[in-house]
């Protein structure tokens, strides 16, 4: 363990952690933008520069060891001009067009300008002059004037994913994100989620709401076992996207695959069974509750009846929750009077 | 899984095998190559197609659909023969093991690579690594267990992992990565015709008699008939008359799909409950239209054992209802009342009777779910399986007889082909084939076939081919890629244009009942 300061608080830390994290544990805010928990540090953005005693000029603390007697100061008139002229740099060509950018009302850069006071553009100088292909994925769109090339996009998608399909290409003001040859993306959407910007939004669905609008609930997904935890974005009660902003929350952190991410489009597909049917003169036909039910009742009980409970069998589900689950093997085993239930697990 | 997820990154080695893990299970696809590149995890990856996370392993060993059993053996011989056996775990928690070590003598790298066309230098290479990692962990799919001999598969598995010292460390493990969401939880919950919830058996009277009082009836006490032999049983000796099917699609999911469609077709009554009108659907005498995973509340328990909140986003679209909605509602109508207020309560029924959920509740697992076995309400939950001991006490070293695969290839059916999933689609696809912009961007299957093969039947990628097995016969296109080994092709089973499993060979693992689909011999003709 080693001791030090931060904005005169003793902290201890694990040798090996940097100042931000050693800030972070004592509950010590430093501002960041294009730092993550779940990636090495990228120490592109500059927000996070902080002052140690005896170094003559400020260092980021997302990629500065912690050392011990450090001493270091996180707020000073320096730091807050240092990290005005960082976020002054960002707006450099950056379009205001927050009141249409989908991302409105949670962008890191949108909150820091505010809290910053960030009130001048700086005027820009001549119009970039990117020649961008279309995003790599047909899932996501792309918006490369919102880009603050904080590289976390990139930086995710090679070292989250180990993918790798996307690069910063250009330079200077003409620098954006495109694609890297030859290297398949899987549309998992892993740079659309670190996106700190409006830069990378969701493609899928044309209705879309600001964060206050809409309700985001957490749940499981539904595809594979890993048990991916990502929020239903829902108005009027449609999903209009699925989002993951929290990128320390198990089993996932965040990331999620193609299927997580876009395939819910199937909720509100027209082919939803939507009324009971019962097969009647050979076609099936939509029918009431009560009529489906009190069918269903007569041929269990008929057939039980006829040739014992062992006759019928009931496949469960590995789709359902296991409260579905639950209730299924007791109406077997209960009401029926059989243990002839099984479910997909073998397929 | 006996670990964790998080767990793979404390491995000094991981064992890839029968799992095409990036694309089934790609958040731990993500998580080894993160232990390789960032962690410097060795990797072994033992697969019959070159899947992505070969990029990522220090030995390949491109194994023969269905010979996964002789190479972990010769993986077990060079651990022994090298002097790399954790004796002192062996000692202090197994035993057989004098008898196993015995049996596994003969399997030389030698004598199996001769078997299986892999390379002694390689099998050693493989044995080697997961002999001197501390902890090493297997992480293993369908691709191990959808053989006749599955359940021998695993058990090599465990034989392995317990040579090593394995079994019961945090790192390290036998972890069967579940390919549904809630595949455990259907387990855990009785979904299975031999045992309650938790994996309490029918046929034990103490068992049943808790079943019996807390649910006021009588119940049966003998174990009830497999997915699989109820499948067989219909078309066969017709003691299977009825048959409600809850969430899922045998019509494209299944064996031998012409049986299954004739064995439908016998039955006094189908009744499925689903949110599509699937192909299973489509034969049914009453249909339920069931809620999305979006529609309603519940858990799901994911393949680490841990108990997650599905939690309901959007009202239930017409007038479908959550699944257990449907069954209370069918239930009081044969005059068993099951009166339950929400999800909530049924679940708290479940932790009452289930020891291993005993813990949970609700609230309990609202932020980030519990691992069983959670015992009591103080009970953090169990990251790590076996680590005090074994559920039988001392680990079992099981000696195993390989016998292969139920069909190999002849002069009739000269090719070997194996199933499996696409990164983009899903099972049956009756979900991701009907999310628009998946579809749109991903619209078909392939039949993968290597560049050898390809050239000598003159076939090139687009091109349409005739699949027949000893079954029946499917149209497919062709992708030519070197993923698999040539005289073997590989097909998904997402796609109802071409249902692979039409092909497919019902035969059983006879403890599993799981249907062999990774070895089916077939002939291919150009159309």
């Amino acid at each position: 363990m080693i001791n030090l300061t931060i904005d005169g608080t003793p902290v201890q830390v694990e040798k090996g952690q940097t100042i931000l994290e050693a800030a972070n544990s004592a509950g010590i805010r430093i501002p960041t933008m294009c730092w993550m928990k779940k990636m090495r540090p990228i120490g592109s953005c500059r927000m996070c520069v902080v002052e140690v005693e005896g170094l003559g000029k400020p260092v980021s603390a997302c990629d500065t060891m912690a050392a011990a007697d450090m001493k270091v100061t996180t707020q000073s008139e320096l730091l807050h001009g240092m990290r005005r002229d960082a976020l002054s740099l960002m707006l450099v060509g950056h379009p205001l067009d927050c009141p249409v950018c989908d991302k409105g009302g949670e962008c890191v850069l949108q909150d820091m300008v505010w809290e910053f006071g960030v009130t001048e553009q700086p005027t820009p100088g001549a119009q970039p002059t990117r020649d961008i292909e279309r995003y790599i994925s047909p899932m996501i769109k792309q918006w490369a004037d919102r880009c603050v090339l904080c590289a976390r996009c990139v930086t995710a998608c090679k070292e989250v994913k180990g993918i790798g399909c996307i690069e910063i290409k250009g330079n200077g003001f003409d620098s954006y994100i495109g694609p890297v040859e030859g290297v398949d993306c899987i549309s998992c959407g892993e740079c659309l989620s670190v996106c700190p910007v409006g830069a990378l939004t969701d493609g899928i669905r044309d209705e879309k709401a600001r964060i206050w609008q809409s309700k985001r609930i957490t749940t499981t997904c539904g595809y594979c076992g890993v048990g991916c935890q990502f929020d239903l974005n829902v108005l009027n009660d449609k999903i209009i996207r699925v989002t993951t902003t929290d990128h320390d929350k198990l089993p996932n952190f965040g990331s999620l695959c193609i299927k997580g991410r876009f395939a819910w489009e199937f909720v509100d597909h027209p082919d939803r069974l939507t009324k009971p049917l019962v097969r009647r003169d050979g076609e099936l036909r939509e029918t009431t509750w009560e009529d489906a039910l009190h069918t269903a009742a007569k041929k269990i009980k008929e057939v039980r009846d006829a040739h014992g409970p062992d006759s019928i069998a009931g496949f469960a589900s590995a789709r359902c929750t296991n409260e579905d689950n639950y209730v299924f093997q007791k109406f077997f085993r209960a009401v029926i009077g059989t243990n002839n239930v099984d479910h997909c697990a073998r397929l | 899984m006996t670990n964790s997820i998080a767990d793979i990154g404390e491995a000094e080695a991981i064992l890839v095998i029968g799992s095409n893990t990036t694309e089934n299970h790609p958040i731990i696809g993500d998580l080894v190559k993160r232990s390789v590149t960032q962690k410097g995890a060795k990797l072994v990856v033992i697969d019959p197609r070159r899947i992505p996370l070969v990029e990522y392993a220090n030995v390949f060993l491109q194994v023969p659909p269905g010979y996964n059993i002789p190479v972990i053996l010769a993986m077990m011989n060079v651990i022994i023969a090298e002097g790399l056996a954790d004796e002192a775990y062996i000692a202090e928690r197994t035993e057989g093991w004098e008898e196993f070590k015995g049996s596994v003598a003969e399997f030389t790298p030698e004598k199996v690579a001769e078997m299986t066309g892999l390379s002694a230098e390689d099998i050693r290479k493989a044995g080697r690594i997961y002999g001197e990692a501390s902890p090493a962990a297997i992480l293993y799919a369908m691709g191990v267990t959808q053989h006749g001999q599955g359940t021998d598969g695993v058990k090599s598995l465990a034989n392995l992992a317990m040579l090593c010292g394995n079994v019961g460390m945090p790192g390290g493990g036998v972890n069967p990565l579940r390919g549904q969401n809630n595949v455990q939880g259907a387990c855990d919950l009785g979904g299975l015709p031999n045992v309650f919830t938790g994996y309490q058996k029918v046929d034990d009277d103490a068992a049943r008699e808790k079943f019996e009082a807390a649910w006021s009836v009588t119940l049966p006490g003998t174990p009830g008939m497999k997915l699989t032999e109820v499948t067989q049983a219909i078309g066969k000796d017709g003691s299977i008359k009825g048959l409600f099917i809850m969430g899922e699609n045998p019509m494209i999911s299944d064996p031998d799909l012409r049986h299954i469609d004739h064995a439908l077709d016998e039955l006094d009554f189908l009744i499925v409950q689903d949110i599509f009108l699937t192909e299973t659907a489509a034969k049914a005498d009453i249909v339920f239209p069931a809620a999305s995973f979006a529609e309603k509340d519940g858990t799901f328990t994911n393949t680490e054992r841990r108990v997650q909140r599905v939690r309901k986003g959007v009202a239930p679209r017409g007038d479908s209802k959550a699944d257990w909605q449907i069954i209370c509602d069918l239930s009081a109508k044969l005059g068993f009342k099951m009166d339950y207020t929400d999800a909530s309560a049924i679940f708290d029924e479940i932790a009452q009777l289930t020891p291993s959920y005993h813990g949970m509740d609700y609230a309990r697992i609202d932020s980030v779910g519990l691992q069983w076995p959670c015992p009591d309400k103080d009970h953090p939950g169990t990251p790590v399986l076996h680590t005090a001991g074994f559920a039988r006490g001392k680990g079992l070293f099981q000696s195993i007889a390989f016998t292969g695969p139920f069909e190999s290839p002849d002069d009739q059916f000269p090719f070997i082909m194996t199933t499996g999933r696409e990164h983009a689609h899903y099972h049956c696809g009756s979900m991701t084939r009907r999310s628009k912009r998946i579809d749109e961007n991903y619209p078909e299957g392939f039949m993968e076939m290597h560049p050898a093969d390809a050239q000598t039947m003159g076939v090139k990628t687009g091109d349409t081919v005739e699949i027949a097995s000893r079954r029946g016969q499917i149209t497919s296109k062709v992708k030519v890629v070197d993923s698999t080994a040539p005289g073997t092709v590989f097909m998904s089973f997402h796609y109802s244009e071409s249902p692979v499993n039409v092909l497919t060979n019902p035969a059983t693992c006879p403890t599993a009942g799981i249907p062999e689909f990774k070895v089916t011999a077939v002939n291919i003709h150009k159309v």
